[in-house]
This record gives C-alpha cells, structure tokens and sequence, in this order.
C-alpha cells in the first residue's frame, strides 16, 4: 500500500479553485493556535486578520487602496509569467514610473489644465516600460537572465529615488527633509470616486482585468504568449518570434508597473523616502496565485489586501506586533503554494506492486 | 597616511565585508545546485535573532552561533521542502520565505530589543594583537577567518572534489546527472541547507560582533547585496572573495569621503554602484558565453525527472 | 470574542455617526481616549522608547481619566493613514504622531475627523485640530558639545547624522558651537549616513570617524551600536534618545534624554478641561522636555561643573548656544555679535558653522 503522486492530465478546475480556500482555512486554523501558544486571544487576532477586513464596509476602502497596485501589476507580470519571461523587477518599474510620473509634475507645477493627469499616466507607464526595456535588451542580445537583470536594477532605482528627493526634486518648502513638493490640485486624481469611497486605482483595475482577459484569451498575441511558455519549439515552428515577445511581455509588465506607480504617486501626493513598499515583489506573489489568469490575479489581490489591512487591524485592536501579519502573509503564500501541487496531480492509493510499476 | 591609519581602515572594510561574504558564499553554493533562494535576507534575520537569544540565554556566544545555523538551516527547509518535494516556484517561494523570515525574527526579538549581546572573544590572544599589524591578522571575530577559511574550501570543493563535481553537475544538467544515478533532489537539499545554515551564520555576525544588540531588520538588506555579490562574481569564489572586498572598499570609502569633507559623487551613485556592475558583468560574460554564462543552467528550474 | 469584535464595530459605526455631538470635553464618567502612532519598536531604547515612555507617564499621573492605546512600527507612507483612521474611529480623541513622515497623512485624516485633536511631533503644518510639537534638542547638543570640548585631547570630535534636515544641521551646529566656546580651535567631522536606523553602517561610520582622529563622537542616528564601538576602541561618545550606558558604561559619559511625558499630560489635561487648540510646542530643558542623563564619574568635576551651568543657564533663560558671532563654513558672518538666532531660523537653517567638516 503506498501513495503516489500521479500526475493529471489536466490541471483540476475544482482544485484551482479549492486549494487557495482551504490554504487560507488551514492558516486561519493554524493562526488561532500560535497566537493562543505567544499569548494573545487567538479567536480574535485571527478575526480581525481576516474576517474584519472581508466583512466591516468601512475597511473595504482600505482593501481597495492596497489591492488596486497589486492587481495592476499582477495583470502585467501574468503575461510574462505566461510566456516564462520572469520579471522580478517590477519593484524597479514600478519606482521609475512614479519618478517618471512626478518628472512631469515638478515641469508642470505651475500650470494646470485637464491635460497634465493623462499625460502624467501616460509618462508614467512610458517610463516604467522603458526601464523595463533594459533586461528585455540584455536578454534578447545578450542571453541575460532577467530575473537577474531585473531585480539588480530594482536597487539602482531606489538609489535613483533617494538621489532625486534629496536633492533636485526636494520641495523647497519642506524644511529641508527629503521629499518632493506636494502635487497640486491639477495632477492627483481624486481620492475617492463619488460616494462609493474607493480609490481610482480600483477603476483602472478593474478594466485593465477585461482588458487583459481580452487579450490573453481572444487575441493571437495572447496565444502567441501561452505558446511560447508551454511548447516553445512548436511556437517558434509556428512563426512566433520569441524575441518580440520578450520584448512585449517586459514592457507591457514595465508599463503597468508604472502606471500602478503613478496611481500611488497620487495617492500619496509626493514622492518621499517610504516610497518603495515592495508592492512589485508582493505582485508577483499575486499572480502566481492567481496562476497568471487575469480573473485570477484580480482575487488574488484582493485575497493578499485583505492580510495587508487585516494586519494593521489587528495591530490597533488586538495589539498584535506588525510582524506577525507579514508572518501570516508568508504561511498563507506557503500554504497556496504547496496546495497547488493538488491541482497538478492527484493522490492515488497502489495496492500493488504490480499497479506502482505500470 | 600612516600605517595605523590603513590597517584602521582595513579593519572597517573587513567587518563591512564578512557578512557579505558570508551570506554570499552559502548562496554560492545553493545556486550552483541550480536552485535560487531569494529568501536570504529572511534566513539572515533569523539566524540574527537566535544567534542573539540563544547566547543571551545560555550565556555562550558559540552556542548561541550553533543555533544560530541551525535556524538557518532549519528555516531553509520550509523553502526546500516546497520547492523540491512539492515543486512550487523557486522565486515566489523564496519571496514569501523572506517575508516570513522578517516577521518571524521580529516576533522572537520583540522580548530582545534593548539588551547588549555577550561579548565574543576574539579566537586568538590579546598579546598578539597589541600592534597594528599583529591587530589587523590576528584581531579579528571569528566571523571574519571563518568566511575567509570558508569561501577557499567552497571554492576548492567545487573545483577540485568530486562531490563538488557532482554539485555542479546538478547544475548545469540535471536530468544527465539523474541519468547517471545520483540523486538530484537529495542533493539540493543538502545544497539548500548549507546555504540556510551560512546564511544564519552571517545574520548571527550582525547581532553577536558587528553590532551587538538585536533590531528589527538589523540586516538592512545585505540579503539582497549578497545575491548580487554571486551574480557579481560569475559564480565563481575566488572572484566572490574578491567582489565582496570590492564592495566593502567601495562603501567604505563612500564613509571617509564624506567624514573627510568630499563628496565627489551623490551617495546614492556609490550605493548603486555594486548593482549596475552586477548587470554590466552580466553582459559581459553572457556577450561572451552566449547563455548568462557561468550561470548553472538549470537555475531555477525545477527538476522534473518524469517530465 | 466574538462579541467584543461585534460591539466593537457597532461602537465604531455608532461614533461615527455621532460625531457632530462629541465636540463636548467628554462625560466625568467616561476615560479619554488617548492614541499613539509610533515609527519603531518600543523596544529600541531610542526615539520609540522614549515616547512610550511618556505615554506611560501620562497613564501615570493621570490615572483612571485617561486610557491609552498605541500601535509600533508604523510606516511613513499611505498605510499610515487607515490607521489613523481606525485610530479615530474606535474613540480615540487625542492621537499622538510621533515623526515627520506622518505628516500629510495627520492632516488627510484629520480632516475627516474633526473633533479628533491630533499632535504631530517634529512636523510644521498646522490645521484647527492639528497641533505640532517639538523638542529643543540642540540644547541638550550645547550640553554635550561642552563636554566634548574639555574631553576631548585631539581637538577633532565627531558627529553621526541621517539626513541633511534642520533637526541635524541645528544639532552639530549646537554641538560645535558648544566645544568652540571651550577649545575654540575644535573641529567636528560629520558623516551622514543617509539612514535613521542601519546598525552596522552606523557602526562602520563611527570607526572611520575614530580612524580620521575623533576621539569624542556624538550620534544622530537610533542605535546604541556607535557607542558599543566607542567602548572598544577606548574613546567617548553620548546616548542618544534615552540612557544608553548599559551598552557602553566606559564610553558613555551622559544622554540627551527626550523627556516626552510633561507634554503628553499638559495636553491631555487641557482635553479634559476643554482648553486643548491647536500651536506649536518647541520645549527644551526648562520645560523639561530634554534632560541630561547622569555623568560617568569618569568626567572629571570641572567639567561636569560647566556642563551644569550650561543646563542652569537654559533653564533661566541666560544661555543660547546660538548667540552670534557665528560664522559658516565659508568664513561670512551668519549672526552678528549680540544677537540670537530665532527658533523660526533655527527650524529652516541648512547651513553649517565654521568649524564643522563635511561632505
């Protein structure tokens, strides 16, 4: 009698679903029992993590302000991810795309108009796509990683950042602390759309979603992607060039990076040191959850807001130390990661040698 | 200039360096088994703090490193077990490892923040170290000739024993090396926990030497300088013993100039200096080789032995 | 459990709806509600520490009045916000924000709660319910600086920075101007770090301004870690923050003490007595906002004597380390003789006086 692991032929569609539920119910579980062990009340750190976020409307907004960047470049990284064209600078598109975005404000702080909104959107993709551009050029001439590439160029961005708040772009009424001036009223979007209380990011989440369902399901590009990720060989033979497609698959995640960057620009009306979150890294958690289907990256953002906020809840109620979300985080992403085996194979019984042979 | 005033500057850049090394030698090896840890700077926290609290407890420093490896080590095998036995993504794999590394030494160092570590005895003689030159051989933590001993033998074991053959081997081919009979996945489990253990040990050279006290997310990143350090070095140790004292130079003389009144270039240029050559080397080697070079070829990839 | 995360939220809905009626100094019976927002650990025995510090000396002296909540390791980006809010929300009426990088979002939240009296420390913005609040800590540098002076024998004393702002430039400047008055030929090398919080940098930072000849060095930075390496090497240093001598009793000679408590209760009180509106709190020694930790006996008397009469004369108003003349690096007159800079100059200044090396 053994178990053996045997692989689908297909991935299980009920399992894609199942597993990342029974992940989270698992931890919650888990949860309840490590806090009562360190001596919080167990039933209501775990409550508050996950259950307060999901079911108080008043948390909904701050679910939506996290998730919004999250999704954004979750929805880009999913087509690399597709293509197995791994992006894990998206940190670094995502900061060159706010400075960017914030290049243009510092130009245009004395003006207004309805222009300078779009244009700061579009800068701001334009520029997290051309630092995208710059693995995408080493890979495509060069053979270089761009995993590598990628992730050595999120720490020049930073530096770039701190560069540019302390010194050229440091708002000269701020007391000397590094930071840029505030945006004016002509270059942030407004906080909150109509009475609804959530973020715009959301809006622009929410389309990119049908947008890049469109084009992953329906366009020949979007099949050109899946085809150079699953049978490469046959995509080549087929006429797909692969160097284009890297091209495409880095800049497009560069450009949603950047416009997810913009949009937290605006959020936070200035550039300042706090800047990078790691919202870049986090997303390509989240799309690799939401197994690089754009539906899916959409739930899978949310599902990560929700421990973000979770997190903070718990700390102003219960008294929980902060690191205990970003602990929680991490046995969740575990959790999913590993159930996901569930949905490539399935656990079968071998009553026999004869059987485990065949 | 005088001699004392070097070997003191000597001494700056070799305590910079050591941890550096150190964390970069264990992902040395990890890599060259083909598989990319990203979750060093959470392993390094973890090692920090237990390092940390065990000395403090036991009143022992080396017990307090002892433990320190081993959670390293231990703290290594969520990641293997994971990505080896259950095949998850190496990268989102070892991100999440990061962050549940940070939250989890945060969470046993809130009970050890504001204590000072025990002091940790040089392992040679005080007479020995009276002069500056006797100082800078003979002065240091047993950190820094651990890293040095360590980053030779690694580069002799890869190079010259078999088993480091092997290792590569997995690297570079692993469904030849299966073919052949050796066990990929036993391997790099062994690959990972040494890596998970040297990590640990260079987040303890944090907490117990350089700096002896705990704070949260004392590593200030290093993870993440010691993965670019291996990117760095072509993967190979002799020139990761070098990169590594080429980055301690370089932000230690970032430290003079500016205690010295010049500022010949924005900080922020001297910090992004170690990355921007790490993609340049990138380049360079891959312009050459026509792959990333010397990088193992089945980074990353998970072994799949029935397909 | 279950319950308490129930009626938790029908309290906070029920608040929020109510809030018009809550403009009132809150009933005898009911304790107020006082929140902290900190940047680090309280653990860190430095900036956090202290102003946990004065949280628990407001629970002190206040009694059953008062209830106090605080939430650590608050980022200064947006995630600080719905904090605040929530902050706000579960009846908190006076919310502490301990560093300037809360400041914008002090004042987004402060306008949606406008009965919710909000103190920012270190920031410079203003509204009807945000006050802000400062400490004099140059006064405490002039302290320090003093005794640097005397004890100093190479004449070359140090200074550990984060970033070029006001709060640093003002502190070397005290500390230089200080040791000037003693041995006017002294002069300070200082190092920015970029960093409020980089342990090991910090300490690497300490050895190349040891190495360059400073053999008394003063931090700007949280950790007690430049100290420890003071220890080792035979030199002197100060604590920053809070008293720091358990890490280093042979380097360390005293503190500068932020002594946050005096200010947390005044506030608290004028909450209750309804006489709380919103200024600008810049305190120092004679307010007892800063202290100085007790001398190493190490320091010989004379010049625990000056720095005494240093601390003595803030406390009556006769001393300001910032009297002129003062001159900046390049040699010009910045102060004339007889004249004080005034705390508006002092909140903006982003030059160095003669005498101060740096990048």
């Amino acid at each position: 009698m053994r178990l053996v692991l045997e692989k689908r032929l297909e991935q299980s569609r009920t399992m894609v679903v199942l597993t990342p539920i029974l992940s989270v119910i698992g931890v919650m579980i888990l949860g309840v029992i490590i806090f009562d062990a360190i001596g919080y009340d167990g039933f209501d750190a775990v409550w508050q993590l996950f259950i307060t976020p999901v079911i108080d409307t008043y948390k909904w907004r701050d679910v939506a302000t996290k998730a919004a960047p999250l999704i954004l470049i979750g929805l880009g990284l999913s087509i690399g991810n597709r293509a197995k064209i791994w992006n894990i600078g998206a940190e670094g598109q995502y900061i060159v795309g706010a400075i960017s975005a914030a290049g243009v404000a510092y130009a245009t702080q004395e003006m207004s108009g309805f222009w300078i909104i779009p244009l700061m959107l579009i800068i701001g993709m334009a520029g997290g796509a051309a630092y995208a551009a710059i693995p995408a050029g080493l890979k495509t001439r060069y053979g270089v990683s761009e995993v590598l590439s990628s992730l050595m160029l999120v720490y020049v961005s930073v530096q770039l950042l701190s560069y540019l708040i302390t010194g050229p772009w440091k708002d000269p009424n701020g007391m000397n602390f590094p930071q840029t001036a505030q945006l004016t009223a002509s270059q942030l979007l407004p906080r909150e759309l109509g009475e609804t209380g959530l973020p715009p990011g959301l809006l622009f989440a929410l389309v990119g979603m049908i947008i890049f369902a469109i084009i992953v399901d329906r366009t020949v590009f979007g099949f050109s992607i899946r085809a150079i990720g699953e049978a490469p060989q046959a995509a080549r033979f087929g006429g797909f060039n692969s160097n284009r497609i890297v091209w495409a698959a880095l800049m497009i995640s560069g450009g949603m990076a950047g416009l997810a960057g913009t949009l937290e620009l605006m959020q936070l009306t200035r550039l300042n040191l706090g800047y990078p979150s790691g919202y870049g890294f986090t997303a390509i958690i989240v799309s690799l959850l939401g197994r690089s289907h754009p539906f899916g990256v959409f739930v899978a953002g949310i599902v990560l807001a929700v421990t973000y906020v979770g997190g903070q809840v718990a700390q102003t109620v219960v008294h929980v130390p902060n690191a205990t979300a970003g602990l929680f985080q991490a046995l969740i992403l575990f959790a999913i990661l590993a159930s996901d085996l569930f949905v490539r194979y399935r656990i079968k019984i071998k009553s026999s040698v004869a059987e485990i042979r065949a | 200039m005088t001699l004392t005033f070097l070997i003191d500057a000597l001494i700056t850049v070799i305590g910079i360096t050591t941890p550096i090394l150190l964390a970069a030698s264990g992902v040395l090896v990890v890599e060259k088994s083909g598989v990319i840890n990203l979750g060093v700077e959470g392993m390094m926290l973890v090692g920090a703090i237990t390092g940390f609290a065990v000395g403090f407890e036991f009143s022992d420093p080396w017990i307090g490193v002892g433990a320190a490896a081993v959670a390293g080590a231990a703290t290594s095998m969520i990641f293997a077990v994971l990505v080896l036995s259950l095949g998850t993504n190496q990268v989102a794999t070892g991100l999440a490892l990061t962050i549940f590394g940070i939250g989890l030494s945060s969470l046993i160092g809130t009970n050890y923040t504001g204590f000072a570590a025990l002091p940790f005895d040089p392992p040679f003689p005080d007479y020995l170290a009276q002069d500056p030159i006797g100082r800078v051989i003979f002065g240091h933590s047993a950190f820094v000739y651990f890293a040095l001993i360590l980053v030779f033998a690694i580069g002799w074991f890869l190079s010259h024993t078999r088993a480091g053959l092997v290792l590569r081997a997995v690297g570079e081919n692993d469904f030849s090396a299966h073919s052949i009979g050796y066990p990929v996945i036993a391997i790099r489990y062994a690959a990972i926990a040494f890596g998970g253990a040297i990590a640990g040990i260079a987040g303890a050279n944090f907490s117990m030497v350089i700096t002896p006290l705990w704070a949260e997310q004392m590593t200030a990143g290093r993870g993440w300088i010691a993965l670019a350090l291996v990117v760095f070095s072509g993967w190979r140790a002799g020139r990761l013993l070098a990169g590594a004292y080429f980055f301690g130079v370089l932000m230690t003389l970032e430290l003079y100039a500016k205690a010295s009144g010049y500022a010949i270039m924005p900080s922020q240029f001297w910090a992004a200096m170690p990355y921007i050559i790490a993609v340049a080397v990138l380049a360079f080697i891959s312009a050459r080789d026509g792959r990333s070079g010397k990088e193992p070829a089945c980074l990353g990839k998970p072994f799949l032995p029935n397909g | 459990m279950g319950n308490f995360t129930r009626r938790d939220f029908v309290k906070a809905a029920a608040a929020a709806s109510a809030l018009p009626i809550l403009g009132r100094p809150a009933f005898a019976a009911d304790p107020l509600k006082v929140a902290f927002i900190f940047l680090g650990p309280v653990g860190d025995y430095g900036w956090t520490w202290a102003h946990n510090k004065g949280r628990l000396e407001l629970e002190k002296a206040l009694g059953d009045k008062v209830k106090t909540t605080y939430v650590e390791n608050v980022k200064e980006d947006a995630s600080a916000v719905p904090i605040l809010r929530d902050l706000a929300r579960q009846g908190n009426k006076l919310i502490f924000a301990t560093s300037f990088g809360y400041m914008d979002q002090v004042l987004e939240v402060a306008k949606e709660f406008p009965d919710v009296k909000f103190e920012h420390c270190t920031g410079f913005k203003r509204a009807p319910n945000v006050t802000t609040y400062n400490s004099r800590f140059h006064e405490g540098r002039a302290v320090t600086g003093t005794i640097a002076g005397h004890m100093s024998k190479s004449g070359v004393i140090g200074y550990l920075g984060s970033f070029k702002i006001p709060e640093v430039v003002m502190g070397v400047n005290a500390f230089t101007l200080a040791a000037q008055a003693v041995n006017p030929k002294i002069q300070t090398k200082l190092v920015m770090i970029d960093s409020w919080f980089d342990p090991a940098k910090e300490t690497a930072a300490t050895q190349t301004l040891a190495n360059l000849g400073c053999d008394v060095i003063a931090t700007h930075t949280d950790s007690p870690a430049p100290l420890q390496f003071c220890q080792q090497k035979g030199i002197y240093g100060f604590g920053q923050g809070a008293d720091m001598s358990k890490f280093a009793p042979k380097a360390h000679l005293t503190a500068i003490e932020d002594i946050w408590g005096p200010h947390y209760i005044a506030r608290a009180k004028a909450m209750l007595d309804g006489s709380w509106k919103s200024e600008d709190f810049w305190e120092g020694i004679k307010e007892g906002d800063v202290k100085i930790s007790p001398y190493n006996p190490i320091v010989p008397k004379n010049v625990q004597e000056a720095a005494d009469k240093i601390i003595d004369g803030y406390m009556k108003g006769t001393y300001d380390v910032f009297k002129g003349p003062i001159f900046d690096q390049s040699g010009a007159e910045k102060v004339p003789a007889g004249k004080a800079m005034s705390l508006g100059e002092l909140a903006t200044i982003d030059w160095y006086v003669k005498g101060v090396q740096s990048a």
